[in-house]
């Protein structure tokens, strides 16, 4: 594991900050546990996805250059979300193709953008994490990190390394859960079919439990889940790598 | 063709409450096209460095095509063929009927061609009396039902097998009202048998044209029926319609995208008869046409060159896109309203048929972008749907309340303190509602979300309070 | 339709940003059209030798439902086609290619397979033509139109049976279509014919005999040297 010590600030996401404050900090525990500083800068808010993927380009890119701004001197930036870091890896330095003063501040806060468990694993050089859980589970990928990040054997190998955990690959785990940011408000039937079969796809498997690494997809499945009267847990994969599943009930589990 | 691209929303809605259509698309998902893609992808371990092969020849042939065009005219006609060319559907339309008119055509075989149905050719010769009848077994049972294609290379694909029996049953009023039709083999004999006379009768076969060789002015057809064969071989004339951007400048490169073609599409290694066609027949031939002729359509593929949807020019119809598509495979292709559907459909039709006409197709996507993972030519089709999406905003074709929320959002989210504020207060709030059961039955204005899920609680504070309070107990920076 | 020609022209010039392309410009990619250089070529069948290539070849016919019977000279040809008819419980007459190329092939000790030279007509049941070369990547049989290789041989009969010489069998398609381009000017049609006709127009399930033959036999002729027309040789 890297042991050279690193300043890095959490990208907390909008979703994590309004309903899952644990999964950030999780995440800090994690980045601790290899060796980074963390720091979490206030005037953070939003990547700017919404609006992007909306068509509201320059809506996206005043958020985005509020973002390069507030984040700059770090070493790196990692946020517990593989659509936010991929957002700001991927899209930023697109959004400002144009703008020769932008482009290269884009391009340099992207280099040093990271998803979380990518961050661990290959940045870090984490291989196995401390902690226990007593589960049988399976993981989802979200959609923007496998294809824009890559994400995709690293939180594998992470989880495989939890004590008590036996992780079972979900059939399908590539195809989208419906969320979609706007999509699944703009057009619920298609995906209400969508994360329906999702749900299938999970409960076929017989694990007790539902991982993954973005929070939109966790609420879109856990909603569905819950609505179709299954008590399948599902958790970030943050809380269970930091080993904190005892900190918080699954998500929309009461207290 | 007209479009209902427009009422998407509804079409969907139709299309996910259709039990045959959802049986139908099962039978993709599970264990069809994707399936079989993966198979045969596996096998060939170079096709990751084909893909980027095809796209710099596609690439290349776009940078240059004016030049491939003439040179491609050129050849056709040294080797006996004529070439007319088709700004609109109209000119196409009116240049086939030019070409039938002349032969005395009465009955017109045809091979499938996305092209024909673009420029809406069927209706266009019954109406001037002359009769088309579609050869592909999946053309030959929509064109029976009165339906569009539903897919590119399927075009029944949205049928079970009851249907298509009843569909013959009701058409074929000639045979043995019941007789056994419950098996595809004896739906295929059956539109075997009716189809042979037909192709034997034909005055002209027309057929699309897969890739076009500028090298030797050549058409490339892809079936695996053969019914492109004999609708090409049996006729006095043969007429190839095809769009400007399915030029390639030799044999070779059209081998290179032969190779991701059939495996792209269907999971096959290569069709069953990928046949190229130069001209009519020589002399001392024994069979073949007597003319050749191709009509070249641009219907908007020149204006797309050099902008924002070039990419899409670069497509070689296998349809992969489809039927990787989780939206595609909930709705089916008749909800896309038109003659393409799934993620190209989503970024052609708007182009093709202006946005305003189209306006829902961009949106109807998640962006999983899995698509573009399987494109042969490794076209960005998520990126092109946010350029249509742009457009949109541009042109306020979004309805006002997304485009109110939105400015609200990013006008929020520039003020960090007001923010911050807000998702305490929401955050609080949520969670204090929603008590402890931890989730919400519903909520009135997330009325989209709670009408087919719960909505799970917040945890009550937000991480930016707590993470501030954490930092003032000197426990982090 | 010439204004259309040129307005189609003059668009895509507009849209590329450029006018015509200059002269030098023009001469290199006239050139590179005719040096048709290769692609990217798998190494699936280029890698193997020659025997290699044949057994390749037949694995791969065989996997898209051809069925093939490998025979060690001509001479054995016409009992493995009677054979072959025999147990497919077809009757024992077939049309067969003209081509000049099946002359060496000793139909006279089986007279009792009735043979008609010619195109196919909609009565015949089973066709029977030479080959132009076999690509051993996909078990893709290559077959061109001629005086005396109509094309309706490979599509109208139920049956399809392909001669194959051990020499015409290569690896790729870019191999076979060279050994075209060498024979003279282009074909009216080259087809590519891999496997038997299918459909899996209704439910995906694959149903053979769409249109075209719903039997492809292939013979390949182990010892087989390609008789050219007009030449002879053995």
């Amino acid at each position: 594991m890297e042991e050279k010590p690193a300043r890095v600030a959490l990208f907390v996401t909008c979703l994590v900050d309004l309903f899952r404050p644990t999964v950030g900090f999780a995440a800090v525990k994690l980045l601790e546990s290899a060796g980074c500083t963390v720091e979490v800068p206030r005037a953070q808010t939003c990547c700017g996805q919404p609006a992007y993927n909306s068509g509201d380009r320059a809506g996206a890119k005043a958020i985005a250059a509020q973002v390069i701004t507030v984040f700059a001197g770090y070493d790196y930036v990692v946020a517990p979300s593989g659509s936010c870091a991929g957002m700001i890896r991927q899209h930023y330095p697109e959004a400002f193709a144009d703008d020769p003063v932008m482009l290269p501040r884009a391009q340099e806060l992207a280099a040093r953008t990271w998803e979380l468990v990518s961050f661990l694993a290959d940045v870090r050089g984490m291989q196995a994490v401390a902690a226990s859980w007593e589960r049988t589970a399976t993981y989802h990928d979200a959609c923007s990190g496998l294809r824009e990040l890559g994400v995709r054997d690293q939180p594998r190998l992470l989880l495989g390394s939890v004590e008590g955990l036996a992780l079972r690959e979900l059939p399908g785990a590539e195809t989208c859960c419906g969320f979609g940011g706007t999509f699944c408000v703009k057009y619920p039937d298609i995906s209400d079919k969508m994360v329906d079969d999702k749900a299938a796809d999970i409960t076929a498997t017989g694990a007790d439990a539902v991982l993954a690494g973005d929070l939109g997809c966790l609420l879109n499945i856990a909603g569905k889940l819950l609505r179709r009267g299954q008590s399948i847990e599902v958790r970030h994969i943050a809380e269970v790598l930091a080993g904190m599943t005892g900190d918080v009930p699954p998500i929309g589990s009461g207290r | 063709m007209l479009a209902t691209s427009r009422n998407f929303a509804a079409n969907a809605r139709a299309g996910l409450a259709d039990q045959n259509l959802q049986r139908a698309l099962a039978i993709m998902t599970q264990s069809g096209f994707p399936l079989r893609r993966r198979d045969a992808v596996a096998k060939l371990p170079e096709f990751e460095a084909l893909r980027e092969t095809g796209r710099t020849i596609k690439e290349h042939t776009l940078a240059y095509l004016d030049f491939y065009l003439e040179l491609y005219e050129e050849r056709v006609i040294s080797a006996g063929g004529e070439v007319h060319w088709a700004r609109t559907p109209n000119e196409a339309r009116a240049a086939v009927l030019e070409i039938c008119q002349a032969a005395g055509t009465k009955t017109v075989t045809k091979g499938k061609s996305m092209i024909a149905e673009e420029i809406g050719l069927n209706d266009f010769l019954e109406q001037n009396g002359i009769t088309p009848v579609e050869t592909d077994l999946g053309e030959y049972i929509i064109q029976l039902r009165r339906e569009p294609p539903s897919h590119l290379i399927a075009p029944a694909m949205h049928l079970v097998k009851e249907q298509v029996a009843d569909t013959f049953r009701a058409a074929h009023r000639e045979l043995e009202p019941n007789r056994p039709l419950a098996e595809p083999r004896q739906l295929c004999d059956e539109a075997r048998a009716l189809l042979r006379p037909r192709f034997l009768a034909a005055d002209v076969g027309i057929t699309g044209a897969n890739f076009l060789v500028a090298e030797t002015g050549s058409s490339v057809i892809v079936t695996n029926e053969g019914n492109g064969d004999l609708t090409q071989t049996l006729p006095r004339v043969h007429i190839v319609l095809a769009s400007l951007e399915k030029l390639v400048p030799t044999f070779e490169d059209a081998a290179s995208l032969l190779r991701l073609l059939a495996r792209s599409a269907t999971g096959q290694e290569f069709s069953s008869y990928t046949t190229v066609s130069t001209g009519p027949r020589r002399p001392g031939d024994l069979d073949g046409p007597d003319a050749y002729h191709v009509v070249l359509l641009d219907n908007g593929r020149s204006a797309m060159l050099g902008g924002e949807f070039h990419d899409m020019l670069r497509c070689i119809r296998c349809a992969a896109c489809l039927n990787h598509c989780p939206v595609y495979a909930a709705t089916g292709g008749h909800a896309y309203g038109w003659v393409y559907p799934g993620p190209m459909g989503a970024v052609l039709t708007p182009g093709l048929i202006g946005i305003d006409e189209a306006a829902p197709l961009p949106n109807a996507s998640t962006l999983c972008g899995r698509c573009e993972s399987v494109c042969p030519v490794m076209i960005p089709l998520p990126k092109m749907l946010r350029h249509w999406r742009e457009r949109e905003y541009a042109k306020k074709l979004i309805p006002p309340v997304w485009r109110t929320g939105l400015s609200l959002w990013s006008w929020v989210a520039r003020r960090p303190a007001l923010y911050h504020a807000l998702s305490e207060i929401a955050s609080r709030g949520l969670g204090w509602a929603a008590g402890r059961r931890g989730r919400f039955r519903n909520l009135p204005f997330a009325a989209g979300w709670t009408s087919a899920r719960d909505l799970p609680a917040p945890e009550g504070r937000s991480f930016h309070n707590l993470w501030a309070e954490r930092v003032k107990r000197g426990a982090n920076r | 339709m010439s204004g259309a020609r040129a307005d189609i022209i003059a668009s895509i010039r507009r849209s590329l940003r450029r006018g015509r392309v200059d002269a030098q410009t023009e001469a290199e990619l006239r050139a590179q059209v005719a040096a048709h250089r290769r692609n990217l070529i798998p190494a699936r069948a280029a890698a193997l030798d020659h025997s290699g290539q044949i057994d390749l070849f037949v694995a791969m016919a065989e996997e898209v439902q051809a069925t093939v019977a490998r025979v060690p000279s001509v001479e054995a040809v016409p009992e493995a086609v009677v054979r072959y008819l025999a147990a497919e419980n077809l009757p024992a007459e077939l049309v067969m290619a003209p081509d000049l190329g099946l002359d060496d092939v000793p139909w006279e000790t089986r007279p009792l397979l009735r043979i008609r030279r010619g195109r196919a007509e909609p009565e015949d049941a089973v066709s029977l033509t030479p080959c132009f070369a076999a690509v051993a990547e996909t078990g893709t049989l290559m077959l061109v139109s001629g005086p005396r290789t109509p094309t309706t041989l490979n599509f109208l009969p139920d049956t399809h049976i392909a001669v194959v010489r051990a020499d015409q069998v290569v690896a790729t398609y870019e191999d076979g279509w060279d050994r075209l381009r060498a024979d003279g000017p282009l074909p009216r049609a080259v087809n590519f014919i891999t496997g038997p006709s299918r459909t899996g127009d209704i439910e995906q399930r694959i149903v053979l005999g769409a249109h075209g033959p719903r039997r492809l036999h292939i013979v390949v002729v182990e010892n087989g040297q390609e008789v050219r027309n007009g030449e002879g040789q053995e």
